[in-house]
């Protein structure tokens, strides 16, 4: 049988469209809040990245910034994080969830506590984005063990021989950084570069699901139909950070977004 | 885990850069592992090579000024009435600070990799002061990210940097000191790694740097070897090495020479800054037992929660207010080679009031730290123990916080 995720990338190329992954932080801009946001975007969605906030991150711009830093002020702990995993699971049209964030988050909860935590809110998948390669060997061999993805980064500065054996190492689902860039910087490459590069990769591995992030917005989405699939995050919190900034509600705005950018690559 | 003898400390690190199996590492984006690995290339192939040593040592003496002073404070140790206390005058260098040895080489190794702009971090303002002065001595561009409550609190740096023509960058996130200054500068760094060379100001972050700027300051310790022997004869039969320690890239430098010896013959005493005395947010990872965590790209003992958010610290030390600390020193503490301990601001203050009291000595607040357990202790010492405090700031940068604190009349002009 497919893992969650997989399935979900199978799906949506049966529709001949990319998958849309969703980033959110969990706890912006509250606990339920945040949990509103998921099941409100899980109806256009394919996969959800819920962010673990961390308050020294230090591959995160802006936008991602200021919904971190406001989850952490508004008391989001780990074990709430797992919560809200879990309930958003437990609801009918519940999505593939992958946590992302930084390692010190995990190392303090311990990685086997972690992972056990992870199996039992039915995380599915990891992106530990300052857990590089090859320093993430055992823990990503520890996450497959617990059916858990763990989700390998790539980018331009990645020499072809790390990309062998990155993309070896990796399990389903590969990600794709599209440029050099915090999240939440403009696209600054071309998207026949990125194209260019993410075919390169998918011609090494054309087994994994390879999604392409960082840049991809409302005005970008569309060039890059032609991959398994695409991540939008700063934007989606940069929507939240509006939609609070105007007194208007988060979760119908997001939502509104979300929908917009599904209907951008079906 | 074990200390080795006859390897530099600085080389001691495993494959992943991780020194006694768990301190330090690489724990960054993706995008940073091809720059950093040029780096390492590039540090590990200098390093020994015989012209970038004769490059960098014509810099260091025509440029910084080698060596600075060995002096011993003559007044002071009449007065505390124990051990001989002695002081490096490190602020003697260019600058002001032990922070130009590690700025002045990373500005030759960027020139070398055809880098046309360099960055750095500051907390004190002297990291990015003395960057600012490497990049224009060799003809690169230069941007300091600092946090915007340094900023307002080390003014006359910040001028400092503005005049050497470089982009000073206020860091408005979290706590708006160094930890967020550092944060930012390597999100600008995964941003721009192509075409910006990255300079950390201590022996903190991702291994490589840790390395260079250890490398770069044990100049410090070279120096002191030569002039422990022109005074003495030898390397004295006690001789107790004291200094301040915020990331730990001056205390490291001030040792590292002397890692070999008997701790029983050289002792090396860490001082970390406890902040306010009735705070907690204490700046002193070592002495108040953190635990281990990931900060800025390396694993140390750092301040943090149950969760693993990183904890504000308190200082009035721009310069020590830093909550986690060198993996160089976790390891240096780990295996009982370096003693640790802390200061409060008051105490800081104190010592600062007595060194400029009965010498022409004018340390900056972080040295002032070590002076002030320094006197501590010579005061239980046996007069033929030699006491060194590594005099590594100038208090000038501090005048405003000084005149606040202590009245106009602790604040010679110049
Ligand atoms: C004068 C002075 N001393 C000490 C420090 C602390 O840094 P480190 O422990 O790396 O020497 C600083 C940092 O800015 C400084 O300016």
């Amino acid at each position: 049988m497919l893992n969650p995720i997989s399935l979900a990338f199978k799906n949506a190329k049966k529709k001949k469209r990319p998958a849309l992954l969703t980033y959110t932080v969990a706890g912006d801009s509250s606990k339920k809040q945040s949990l509103e946001i998921l099941k409100a975007i899980s109806n256009y969605a394919d996969i959800l990245e819920v962010g673990v906030p961390h308050n020294t991150p230090v591959a995160d711009g802006g936008q991602i910034q200021t919904s971190a830093y406001r989850a952490i002020k508004n008391g989001i702990k780990m074990n709430d994080i797992f919560k809200i995993v879990s309930d958003f699971k437990k609801t009918k049209n519940s999505k593939p969830v992958i946590l992302m964030g930084y390692y010190n988050m995990i190392y303090q909860y311990g990685e086997n506590n972690f992972l056990k935590k992870c199996k039992k809110s039915e995380v599915n998948g990891l992106i530990v984005v300052d857990l590089p390669w090859p320093e993430n060997k055992i823990f990503s061999k520890k996450c497959k063990k617990n059916e858990i993805n763990f989700i390998q980064l790539l980018s331009p500065t990645t020499s072809n021989k790390r990309l062998k054996s990155i993309t070896k190492d990796s399990h389903d689902m590969i990600y794709y950084i599209s440029m050099l860039s915090t999240t939440g910087g403009k696209l600054k490459v071309s998207p026949k570069k990125i194209l260019a590069n993410y075919n390169k990769i998918k011609k090494i591995s054309p087994k994994k699901n390879c999604v392409i992030g960082f840049g991809i917005t409302e005005k970008t989405i569309s060039k890059f139909k032609n991959t398994d699939g695409l991540v939008v995050g700063s934007q989606i919190c940069k929507e939240i950070t509006r939609s609070l900034n105007n007194r208007q509600n988060p979760v119908i705005n997001v939502s509104k977004m979300v929908n917009k950018l599904r209907k951008k690559i079906s | 885990m074990k200390l080795k003898k006859g390897i530099p400390v600085i080389d001691q690190g495993d494959r992943l850069g991780f020194w006694g199996g768990k301190f330090g590492g690489n724990f960054v984006p993706e995008t940073l592992k091809k720059p950093i690995e040029d780096l390492e290339i590039q540090f590990n192939r200098l390093k020994n090579d015989k012209n970038f040593i004769k490059e960098r040592d014509k810099y260091f003496k025509n440029w910084i000024g080698t060596p600075t002073r060995f002096i011993k404070l003559n007044n002071l140790t009449k007065q505390v009435g124990g051990a001989q206390i002695w002081s490096k005058v490190v602020s003697d260098a260019n600058g002001g600070a032990h922070k130009i040895y590690n700025a002045t080489v990373h500005c030759l190794l960027a020139k070398r990799s055809g880098k046309k702009v360099i960055i750095g971090d500051t907390g004190a303002g002297y990291a990015g002061k003395m960057l600012s002065m490497a990049a224009k001595k060799f003809g690169l561009k230069c941007k300091i990210f600092m946090g915007a409550k340094d900023i307002k609190r080390q003014q006359p740096n910040v001028k400092a940097m503005k005049k050497n023509g470089a982009d000073v960058i206020p860091v408005y996130s979290g706590s708006q000191t160094l930890v967020d200054a550092v944060s930012e500068c390597m999100r600008f760094w995964v941003t721009n790694c192509d075409t910006t060379a990255m300079c950390v100001g201590s022996t903190v972050g991702p291994a490589i740097f840790v390395r260079i700027c250890g490398w770069s300051t044990s100049q410090i310790s070279r120096e002191l070897k030569v002039q422990l022997i022109n005074e003495f004869g030898e390397v004295p039969k006690k001789l107790k090495l004291y200094n301040c320690v915020g990331g730990g890239s001056s205390s490291f430098g001030f040792w590292n020479e002397f890692m070999d010896y008997n701790k029983k013959q050289v002792e090396f005493i860490g001082v970390e800054a406890g902040g306010p005395t009735k705070s907690k947010r204490h700046a002193a990872p070592l002495t108040y037992g953190s635990k281990i965590g990931i900060l800025h790209g390396a694993a140390q003992y750092v301040n943090q929660n149950s969760d693993g958010q990183i904890e504000e610290t308190e200082s009035i030390s721009a310069g020590l207010d830093y909550p986690g600390i060198s993996p160089l020193h976790c390891f240096l503490k780990d295996t009982k080679r370096a003693r640790y301990t802390a200061a409060s601001d008051e105490e800081a203050l104190k010592a600062y009031q007595i060194v400029t009291k009965y010498e022409s000595l004018r340390p900056s607040l972080e040295p002032s730290h070590a002076f002030s357990v320094a006197i501590k202790e010579a005061k239980k010492l046996s007069k033929d123990t030699i006491v060194i405090i590594n005099s590594c700031g100038d208090a000038y940068k501090d005048r405003g916080i000084l005149e606040k604190k202590l009245g106009k009349k602790y604040v010679k002009s110049n």
